[in-house]
């Protein structure tokens, strides 16, 4: 069940999508993101939805993937939906419901919203490498340095981060079944019960995860890593005319969706 | 020849340690040789080890990388470009999502340009079989494969010494076979130095030099035959020694061959 | 003192998508009661889904597993109960100990059966001194000790569980010679003492030769041989095959005989050769 979770997986490949420069891919997902919350109307999120479908198209990345991805964040998403369905003022849908059509509608474009927030991430990580990630990120945050955000610093535990995600999950498991071995029960109790079964996953989980940190950082100086100073890449970013493309089109998907806005579609 | 590495009467402990964990240990290398480290655990082995790149600093002694002195902080980056290390559990080494981006990382920290890091990482790979593998995941490889990715990634530092400290502890014996493979051909081939720092008997036979270690100081020297032949130092120090061995030693029989084919020729001959 | 039944078991991983696979097929044997056995086959081969099995960690995808003749998938109930008759010693145990004393961790198997505060006191001493672990150091932390002392710390705290079937997954990975044989030593003390069933899995063919009655090697998630190690390592050649190795002692048994000299019987420890060399009048 753990295993499940696909945060920080990529899936190699070689479209249009995974070519762009991860810095233009960044861009574009706050673009992205922008546009979506310009949307106003169900001409504005039929947009939307066509793009990230659009999208998902070239990158050969299947809905079933996103869907995948969605599944933790179910609860939220119909929670809010709920919330919305049950506590927004305005004309009953029927006479005597508590649901008004004001209602449905802020629920549906708040499903939207989240939906479509979590598929555009995913796109971007899904298609990009962590490292290429994270590289451009670091590029993106360059200027910061300037006033003393330690980016390259940032963005390299980012990538260590990703990087010990499924190792880390593999641990978990391993324990669990160790325990449970032992008789240990996660399943059963009250809320107060299952926190104490927990310790005996947690304390492991963090004597071994400062035993890995303390190896990787010898391992790393080993490997003559000495911060961010005169380091060069393997793989060096560079803006081709696919991505002059691609942010050209997003600019004109915010200049749409500031338009539909402006006209309440 | 020159020696690559050079012990000069190395002690070390740690400052809150009361105990001497390496005792006076004098040790010159030899440019090109594969040198094997046995001793139980506790001995001072990965004590040793860690003194070859300057993880550790001697408390009073000089370790030698070529002629730098591994207290000479203006060297380090030299001397650890100069000596690769590999450490026992592959998962904590690796540092990259992807095989080839772990590869890079080395000579990304030592600013080699672009160009020639791909040349680096492809090489690398190439040389420990694992070209076919480089857009892959490093957490889906086996043991095996991980621990060669993590030879590949000090590879491409193009180091002299390629040191390495209980890689096989933690592999299967399919994935201890790769490995042990990987870092004789290395030797043989490239021409590499290597130091094998185990406790696996069986994986020193292969070494042109056997070096033996207990309490902090080396108790026995020489060519994998001429230490396992002392058997009852071997035994003393709760170490293996190869049955072939062990069988020629109970019959009285010259100890002048450890495997199978030769020890059974021999056998045969004091038979008839 | 259980006797374990495995029926038909078969276990598909992530069986209806695309990255569906069958660990383990069709698997039927019988371990009666104290029998000691080891687990061969190299990683991948099926053993360690196998072994979890046997304690209801994983639900077969089909077959039974019983135990003392009772199948232990009946229920929730059944599930949690078998956890108590057969102990699991995963590899690398040392990685699974949280408690802040030495004495706590290996308390907290039978505080999880929900034994007296006396009757832990009893099986914890009892554990600790079956893997020699002195009392002095019951109230110290577990992360302060040696590998070594880890490792047996862990293992006690399975056996402190009494189970009538002690399953150990490569209980000696990682450790020198010296932690090997002591580890080793444990088991069979807790076997003899005990009279429990004991499955180990192993990678190292000499250790599987000279302690165990019978081998069990797992190939491709079937049971490819069956037998005493006499009659296992009689068939060098298979287990060549699958990709195992032979004991030391076999392969130089095989050299010999090659040379012509006419050893007798199957050998696979040190001491059935020198007796071999013996007989036919060498030294």
């Amino acid at each position: 069940m753990l295993k499940d979770i696909t945060l920080g997986q990529f899936f190699p490949g070689d479209t249009p999508v995974h070519r762009l420069d991860p810095r233009s891919k960044i861009l574009l997902l706050i673009v992205f993101i922008v546009a979506l919350f310009m949307a106003s109307g169900w001409a504005g999120y039929g947009l939307m939805i066509l793009v990230t479908a659009l999208c998902m198209a070239i990158s050969h990345i299947s809905p079933r993937n996103i869907f995948k991805g969605l599944k933790p964040m179910l609860l939220i998403i119909v929670f809010t939906a709920a919330l919305n369905l049950l506590y927004t003022q305005g004309t009953p849908l029927f006479p005597g419901w508590p649901i008004t059509r004001e209602g449905l509608d802020r629920s549906i474009a708040m499903v939207l919203r989240i939906v479509l927030l979590i598929a555009g991430t995913f796109l971007l990580t899904y298609t990009t490498s962590p490292m290429a990630l994270t590289d451009g990120m670091e590029r993106l945050l360059n200027p910061l340095k300037k006033i003393g955000l330690p980016v390259h610093e940032i963005t390299m535990m980012m990538s260590m981060a990703l990087r010990f995600i499924p190792t880390l999950i593999e641990e978990t498991d391993k324990i669990m079944s160790a325990q449970k071995a032992r008789g240990a029960d996660f399943e059963n109790g009250n809320l107060l019960q299952r926190a104490k079964a927990l310790l005996p996953i947690l304390v492991p989980l963090f004597v071994s995860s400062f035993r890995r940190a303390d190896e990787l950082a010898v391992a790393m100086e080993s490997r003559c890593y000495h911060g961010g100073s005169g380091r060069t890449r393997m793989k060096q970013l560079h803006f081709q005319a696919l991505d002059l493309w691609a942010l050209a089109l997003g600019a004109l998907l915010l200049a749409a969706m500031i338009l539909l806005r402006h006209f309440g579609l | 020849m020159e020696p690559i590495i050079r012990f000069e009467n190395v002690h070390f402990s740690y400052p809150e340690g009361e105990r001497e964990i390496l005792c006076g240990i004098n040790l010159e290398i030899t440019e090109g040789s594969f040198v094997a480290v046995l001793g139980h655990n506790g001995s001072g082995k990965s004590t040793l080890f860690k003194h070859m790149n300057a993880i550790l600093l001697p408390t009073s002694g000089k370790v030698w990388v070529r002629d730098m002195d591994t207290a000479d902080e203006d060297k380090l980056l030299d001397i650890r470009r100069t000596v690769g290390m590999v450490f026992q559990n592959p998962d904590n080494q690796i540092v990259a999502n992807v095989v080839e981006d772990d590869v890079a990382f080395a000579p990304e920290n030592l600013g080699v340009p672009s160009e020639e890091i791909r040349q680096r990482v492809d090489a690398a790979l190439k040389q420990v079989g694992m070209y076919e593998f480089r857009m892959h995941a490093p957490h889906l490889l086996s043991g095996g494969q991980k621990q060669r990715v993590a030879i590949a990634g000090v590879l491409a530092m193009q180091p002299k010494v390629l040191a390495l400290d209980e890689p096989t502890a933690m592999l299967d014996p399919q994935g201890r076979k790769e490995v042990i493979d990987t870092v004789t051909r290395l030797c043989r081939e490239k021409g590499m130095t290597v130091v094998l720092i185990t406790h696996h008997m069986e994986e020193c036979i292969g070494a042109d030099r056997l070096v033996v270690m207990s309490n902090g100081s080396i108790v026995a020297d020489g060519t994998p035959l001429e230490v396992f032949s002392q058997v009852e130092l071997m035994e003393r120090e709760g170490l293996d020694v190869p049955e072939t061995t062990r069988v020629l030693h109970e019959l009285g029989l010259p100890k002048t061959a450890m495997d199978p084919e030769s020890c059974a020729a021999i056998i045969a001959g004091a038979k008839s | 003192m259980s006797d374990l039944r495995v029926e038909a078991l078969t276990h598909v991983y992530s069986a209806g998508t695309p990255f569906e696979k069958t660990a383990i097929q069709d698997i039927s044997l019988q371990i009666p009661s104290g029998q000691f056995v080891g687990l061969l086959g190299h990683t991948g081969s099926g053993k360690s889904t196998f072994i979890q099995h046997l304690n209801a960690l994983l639900k077969p995808t089909s077959g039974k597993v019983l135990v003392d003749g009772e199948d232990i998938n009946q229920d929730k109930k059944t599930r949690r109960a078998v956890k108590n008759k057969v102990g699991l010693v995963f590899q690398y145990p040392e990685y699974q100990l949280f408690e802040e004393t030495v004495f706590a961790d290996i308390a907290f198997g039978p505080k999880n059966m929900g034994l007296g505060k006396e009757e832990i006191e009893q099986r914890v001493r009892e554990a600790a001194h079956f893997v020699g672990v002195e009392e002095e150091l019951f109230q110290r932390s577990p992360l302060e000790l040696s590998g070594g002392q880890k490792r047996r710390v862990a293992i006690a705290g399975v056996i402190a569980m009494r189970p009538g079937i002690l399953i150990l997954d490569e209980p000696t990975a990682g450790l020198d010679p010296a932690g090997c044989r002591q580890i080793l030593d444990n088991i069979c003390t807790y076997r003899r003492e005990s009279g429990a069933t004991v499955i180990i899995v192993s990678h190292n063919m000499d250790d599987a030769a000279r302690l165990t009655e019978r081998l069990i090697v797992f190939n491709h998630g079937t049971v490819a041989m069956d037998g005493s190690p006499e009659q296992v390592f009689s068939r060098p050649e298979e287990l060549i095959k699958i990709g195992l190795s032979v004991p030391q002692a076999t392969s130089l048994a095989m050299a010999l005989r090659e040379k012509g000299i006419p050893l007798q019987g199957s050998i696979y420890t040190h001491a059935q050769l020198m007796a071999a060399l013996k007989e036919v009048g060498v030294c």
